[in-house]
């Protein structure tokens, strides 16, 4: 009765956000409720969290068995995602410190599996991710491909997209594994609008006890969570880095009352205010996220002007809530274009974003060569 | 419950349009529209005998077939898939739209179904006892599973043994049989009493057509059967028939090589692996001939019941 009254994508943010805020609830939906919850929840990347979340309180069993078959293949996925993860993150540290004792900084998914943070539970790892002082960056790929790793962009184009513009080498991975390594000096382009500096990020990080890796500190780390998302992605479907930031808000406030000012304080210094003023907003307004009203507050100084605020509280719930899955929307169609043009407009400047874009055009639609759609889109 | 056919060519094809079919493939329950008006009639063909499921429930996927067009190229026209409205590849040829159905299940069960041990391999039931033909495209595992079911076995799957880890347990996934180009005229030569879809030419694995699940198999799709028989089938032009027990160490690397998802159980799935080619004799078979192959199957399966 309720379904027939709301719209598509009411019914998506409905159902999105009980299952963030209440999960236990999801194990009372009517099934077919509970049919447009599991295919969100894999859209957004966050079956594995659900699934997880719903094993620890014992209320996988109870659930229509279609469902229940669902949750329990996320959980080895999740599983499996994580001993690679941990394998590869094994290895690499075995290559790059087998001349000296090199530091190696993990980020995201791979320090908060490492770090054992609570939004690593039941979420799915990708990439590896490590973060260099600039000046070793080189040694550290050299030490990579004399074990075995091998760039997986050979294009001379894409060697030099990497290499001049962005923040990262062009993935590496090792011959006989499938996991990627991305090597970074910094957390956002080189070329793009934001300056933080990779050597403060270093100065900063902290050894992830029973390892032999590092971390960021902890604003660091949500930082870098929030510059990722608001500019260092498209947002579309980005719903699980929102998430990984209101977790991440949740647990280091709760263990360090001084965890707010160090984090704006932080945010200034490292010259990503601006992002982190998005990240607090969205994640106060879209998962309730309890940022006191001080820090909210003081957050507005990394504000832009009104009506580029107006304009982004129209995209960007467009673009982390998926479409309903049957009814595609093309309000949410444009919001996500124009976040796509803005995620590209503020990593490069313009000149640069016109070849790019130009050559890219050239590579797909004239010479052919298209890249074929990963499966993983349906496996996640 | 109510099967498919109950709702008439012209109801099925309404539901394929509109809200969509619910239809029971053994443990899944899928649901599937489509815009491409041609395949509504070999489809209805296919699926008239599967359980037809309501909406009140939790599907375990739901897939979607839309016509569309190869930009720039707007003459030719296109299928695509959508797996809860997104393609999960390229758009391919509109005349292939059934096979790509077909295979785009096939993916989704590939992508989705870890909670079981997914071996890529044909299984048939006999005297509640499952015979498993693990094997890569191109052994003849369809063709030999379309021929031992017109001879008396219960079909399974013809492309997935799915076994629930920690048991022996197949579960059923009897699916539409996709012939491969010569296997055709085998089959029809074989077994004239086979209902076969619409040849579909020039598919990335060339000429393929859909064998009909006899409807036994599909009723009894919700009763598993345990693991007796690994027989790795090999098709092999003029070879005279051969079939040896292989030891069980050789089985187990044959069997853990061949599963979609071994690596990503981990340890369950090495167990589970381990578990199977325990319990069940293991052989290698070479042929050419699939009357005397089935003759030899049929005589196994015999002497086993007689044996034990």
């Amino acid at each position: 009765m309720q379904a027939a009254a709301e719209s598509p994508a009411a019914a998506v943010r409905r159902s999105l956000t009980d299952l963030l805020r209440a999960p236990d609830g999801v194990a009372a939906l009517p099934a077919r409720d509970l049919d447009l919850t599991l295919r969100l929840a894999r859209r957004v990347r966050l079956l594995g969290r659900l699934a997880e979340r719903l094993q620890r309180r014992g209320l996988l069993a109870a659930l229509p068995p279609a469902a229940r078959e669902q949750l329990e293949s996320a959980l080895v996925v999740v599983d499996a995602r994580a001993r690679a993860a941990r394998w590869e993150l094994d290895r690499l540290l075995r290559a790059l410190r087998s001349r000296r004792e090199m530091r190696v900084v993990a980020l995201k998914g791979s320090a908060y599996l490492l770090a054992g943070l609570p939004n690593a539970a039941g979420r799915v790892f990708a990439d590896v991710d490590l973060l260099f002082a600039e000046a070793e960056l080189a040694e550290a790929e050299s030490l990579l491909v004399a074990h075995g790793w091998r760039g997986t962009k050979l294009s001379a184009y894409d060697q030099h997209y990497y290499r001049a513009w962005t923040h990262e080498l062009p993935p590496l991975v090792h011959d006989e594994r499938e996991v990627e390594a991305d090597l970074h000096h910094n957390i956002v382009p080189r070329m793009g609008r934001l300056k933080p500096s990779g050597a403060l990020l270093l100065a900063r990080a902290r050894p992830i006890p029973g390892t032999l890796f590092e971390r960021l500190a902890d604003p660091d780390l949500v930082l870098h969570a929030m510059t990722h998302l608001m500019f260092d992605s498209e947002m579309a479907d980005a719903l699980r880095d929102l998430v990984d930031i209101d977790d991440l808000l949740r647990h280091f406030s709760a263990a360090d009352p001084e965890f707010w000012d160090a984090l704006w304080a932080r945010a200034e210094e490292l010259d990503l205010a601006r992002p982190a003023f998005y990240a607090l907003r969205y994640a106060h307004a879209l998962l309730g996220t309890p940022v006191p009203a001080t820090v909210l507050r003081r957050s507005q100084r990394g504000a832009p002007v009104r009506a580029v605020v107006w304009i982004m509280d129209r995209l960007v719930p467009r673009a982390l809530f998926p479409p309903h899955p049957d009814a595609p929307s093309r309000v949410a169609a444009i919001a996500r274009f124009w976040l796509y043009v803005r995620s590209l407009w503020i990593r490069m400047p313009p000149l640069l974003l016109v070849r790019h874009l130009g050559y890219k055009f050239y590579v797909r639609r004239i010479r052919g060569a298209r890249p074929i759609a990963a499966e993983t889109r349906v496996a996640n | 419950m109510r099967v498919v056919g109950e709702l008439g060519q012209a109801g099925f094809a309404e539901r394929l349009r509109g809200q969509g079919l619910g239809v029971r493939l053994g443990p899944f329950d899928v649901k599937v529209r489509s815009g491409i008006a041609a395949i509504e009639a070999p489809l209805y063909g296919l699926y008239r005998d599967y359980p037809l499921l309501d909406d009140e429930r939790t599907f375990s996927m739901h897939l979607q077939l839309t016509a569309a067009r190869a930009f720039p190229r707007l003459d030719r026209a296109t299928v695509r898939l959508l797996v809860d409205g997104r393609a999960p590849h390229e758009d391919l040829p509109r005349g292939q739209a059934l096979a790509v159905l077909e295979w785009g299940i096939n993916l989704v069960i590939a992508l989705r179904a870890h909670s079981l041990l997914m071996l890529h391999s044909g299984a048939v039931e006999r005297g509640g006892s499952v015979m498993l033909f693990p094997a890569w495209p191109g052994s003849g595992k369809t063709t030999l599973c379309a021929a031992l079911v017109h001879r008396g076995w219960r079909l399974f799957s013809d492309e997935f043994g799915l076994v629930r880890p920690s048991t022996i347990e197949v579960l059923p996934i009897p699916r539409p049989m996709p012939l491969k180009n010569e296997s055709i005229d085998v089959i029809r030569a074989f077994a004239p009493e086979a209902e076969l879809g619409p040849a579909i030419p020039n598919t990335r694995k060339g000429t393929i057509a859909h064998v009909k699940v006899p409807a036994a198999s599909i009723r009894a799709s919700a009763h598993s059967a345990a693991v007796r028989w690994i027989v790795f089938p090999q098709w092999v032009a003029g070879a005279s028939l051969r079939c040896e027990e292989m030891s069980k160490a050789d089985a187990f690397l044959m069997l853990a090589t061949n599963a979609f998802n071994y690596e990503m159980l981990g340890e369950a799935g090495f167990a589970a692996v381990h578990r199977l080619v325990t319990a069940a004799a293991c052989y290698r078979l070479v042929y050419s001939d699939l009357a005397e192959a089935v003759r030899l199957l049929n005589e196994m399966a015999a002497n086993d019941a007689s044996g034990s």
